[in-house]
């Protein structure tokens, strides 16, 4: 099972012949995924060799899916073209699209965003500036590292890349039904609370691990909606307690404004809806711990 | 990134945002002149990124030319709120019947815009949002229509304003909406807009914030950056390409990955109250590459830092591999001492994940005196914030 991403994922790369795009289809394709195509409309024909995998460039995301019956396109093209990459994606109702591109215009991404919701949201966009989700050992859509862990029953879901793999680092002798990295912008497809939906959905995963940070009160939403609706263990934690007001602090939605957004009060709403929140990612990993062994 | 209010005005007027002449001085003696101009009388305004200088005594109105200059020199170097004035604006003075409240920003919990309006202006809208929420007008505007005449129209009706001004303040929010947009902006406000004696609508003040991850298409915005108020570390690293946030504390941090880097703080902060209180000095992320010439920029800084007392170098190797992060620290080192600047703070490192156990013994072999590895993110906090409280 795993939640959005599965060894039956067919996955397209917008962007493959670029020089991030090559090297991350390489580390996807290396680690089993099945990397069925590209897109790059001046390229259309061609093909790419990753070590002996003759990977086809396509002209769009329609014709990649008509010619492969692709489902899962990872955007990997420069933040001024991704925007009309991700219309694209969304036309051609592609069911999951992962923008792994940072430093886009929030123009741009309210702008997709609102164009996915007006098409009917046929199209599950997780990020931007994103590390992208994996599911160990059947499939890896993005660019976090696939030998960190292995198959397991964590679900994790996280707004940072590197708090991502150093949990699933701590947590690797026990494994991960899926990871899924949704991004720091301050505007984002998939949210903490699709994750933990589609966690507590999923048979395979019997804990969620919730990384958040600074900024928004996507947390806070996520609190209320883990008191009403889910019913698996949750551990959380929180990045960014020393971070001074009106600082952004690395992703661009990680600021505190005035009062809100701030880690405290993310921990408190947590904690509140019965959350574990552990003070360090060591602390948590070890609160994960605790509750799988009853 | 937050612009001055006078920034603010000339992008109103770039657009068509109705506003009154005005111009900005950073002396007082230009204030004569330039309240000649305006018509010999003029409201000589602090520049200050907060909120409540009025309250403070940054706004004055000046009577003539001479009263305007005595004025701006009372303004000028007035410190408000830890902000030192610099600069102030002399505006055209203006008969105000009434002020409202118009604004565009970012609704990040429901992923779209929103306008917001009121007939209850020229004060702090957050108290009128807490007290009288049902005098705020809340109004979605989709990223893709904008607002157009009947939207305009839409929000005017929400927050009912008056019907005689109905058409203009309909303008001012199609000509704000463009600013929004055009400007790539996160906030635009206008507190107040006024309604003059004689029945016209005016910007009179405003607030506006740009979003830095439009760069690329708004070159013109980085004439917008306040150089004198940057602290001089973080304009430097910024020259350098780094990612770097100054704080007050003693323990230099370099990590990858800003989550992780803002959880190195965390952890770093709670073993400090173990040790003496010390606390971390900066925010550095060095991003996913860690170069040796990254890392040594990145060292150059924060050990250029006067509190700096230790450094914590903590990298999760994900794509980046630990033993480049390692001839990275060791190369910076090199680079470090050949520039003459020689190391002399202790430097606790962490590495973890891909290659962690050739990168650890990278820098084990090079046997620097000042470099000590510690296994854990944890342990490794505690002994920076120990070096650092010696």
């Amino acid at each position: 099972m795993a939640i959005f991403l599965t060894k039956d994922s067919k996955v397209i790369v917008q962007g493959m012949t670029g020089s991030e795009g090559q090297k991350h289809t390489r580390r996807m394709l290396a680690s089993g995924t099945n990397v069925v195509g590209g897109v790059n409309p001046r390229k259309a024909g061609q093909k790419v060799d990753f070590d002996g995998a003759e990977i086809p460039v396509f002209g769009s995301v329609r014709e990649a899916i008509d010619a492969t019956g692709a489902d899962v396109t990872v955007i990997f093209v420069p933040e001024k073209f991704t925007k009309s990459a991700v219309i694209e994606a969304v036309d051609a109702e592609i069911p999951l699209a992962v923008v792994i591109t940072e430093g886009i215009a929030v123009h741009d991404t309210a702008a997709f965003w609102a164009y996915a919701g007006a098409q009917g949201n046929k199209t599950r966009i997780v990020g931007p500036n994103c590390p992208g989700l994996i599911t160990p050992g059947q499939s890896n859509a993005g660019i976090i590292p696939a030998d960190i862990t292995k198959p397991g029953r964590i679900g994790l879901v996280s707004k940072s890349g590197t708090l991502t793999y150093q949990m699933m680092y701590e947590l690797r002798d026990i494994g991960f039904s899926t990871c899924v990295g949704i991004g720091g912008d301050p505007v984002i497809g998939t949210t903490h609370i699709d994750a933990l939906e589609a966690f507590e959905a999923d048979p395979d995963t019997d804990l969620i691990v919730m990384i958040g940070e600074i900024g928004g009160d996507a947390e806070e939403r996520a609190a209320d909606y883990i008191k009403a609706n889910v019913t698996k263990p949750v551990v959380g934690y929180v990045a960014g307690f020393t971070a001074p007001e009106g600082k952004t602090m690395g992703h661009a939605g990680a600021i505190v404004s005035g009062s809100s957004g701030t880690a405290q009060a993310k921990k408190e709403a947590l904690e509140t809806a019965g959350v574990k929140v552990g003070k360090t990612p060591s602390e948590t990993a070890r609160l994960a711990r605790e509750l799988l062994a009853g | 990134m937050d612009l001055f209010e006078y920034q603010a005005r000339d992008l109103f007027a770039k657009h068509g945002v109705p506003v009154l002449a005005g111009e900005v001085i950073d002396t007082p003696e230009a204030a004569r002149q330039v309240t000649a101009e305006l018509g010999g009388r003029a409201v000589v305004k602090a520049q200050v990124k907060t909120g409540g200088r009025g309250k403070a005594g940054g706004v004055k109105l000046a009577a003539d030319p001479d009263d305007a200059v005595e004025k701006a020199g009372q303004i000028l170097g007035m410190d408000i709120k830890g902000h030192t004035v610099h600069k102030v604006m002399l505006a055209q003075t203006a008969d105000i019947a009434d002020e409202y409240y118009v604004s565009y920003l970012l609704d990040r919990a429901n992923r779209t815009f929103l306008a917001m309006a009121s007939v209850e202006g020229g004060m702090d809208i957050e108290e009128v949002a807490a007290t009288k929420p049902e005098a705020l007008a809340r109004i979605p505007v989709d990223a893709n229509e904008g607002v157009t005449e009947a939207k305009a129209r839409e929000i005017v009706e929400a927050a009912r304003f008056p019907a005689e001004i109905t058409d203009q303040v309909v303008d001012v929010l199609q000509s704000l909406w463009t600013v929004f947009v055009k400007e790539d902006a996160l906030l635009v406000e206008v507190n107040p807009l006024v309604k003059t004696a004689e029945g016209k609508v005016l910007a009179l003040d405003g607030k506006v914030s740009l979003d830095a991850n439009a760069e690329f298409r708004q070159p013109d915005h980085v004439a917008f950056e306040d150089k004198a108020a940057a602290n001089p570390l973080e304009a430097a690293a910024k020259a350098k390409g780094l990612n770097y946030v100054k704080l007050d504390g003693q323990v230099g941090i370099i990590g990858n990955g800003a989550g992780l880097v803002m959880s190195t703080l965390d952890v770093v902060a709670y073993a400090g109250e173990k040790h003496s209180a010390v606390k971390p000095a900066n925010f550095l992320d060095i991003g996913g590459g860690a170069s040796a010439d990254v890392m040594a920029n990145g060292l150059e800084i924060i050990l250029g830092d006067p509190d700096v007392r230790s450094v914590f170098v903590n990298v999760f190797g994900g794509i980046t591999a630990c033993d480049a992060v390692a001839n990275g620290i060791v190369q910076a080192l090199e680079l470090l001492k050949s520039k003459g600047e020689d190391v002399t703070k202790p430097l606790v490192v962490r590495l973890d994940g891909n290659n962690a156990e050739l990168g650890r013994k990278i820098l084990s072999d090079a046997n620097h005196p000042l470099v000590e590895q510690v296994d854990t993110m944890d342990g490794a906090a505690d002994r920076a914030a120990e070096l650092a409280a010696k």
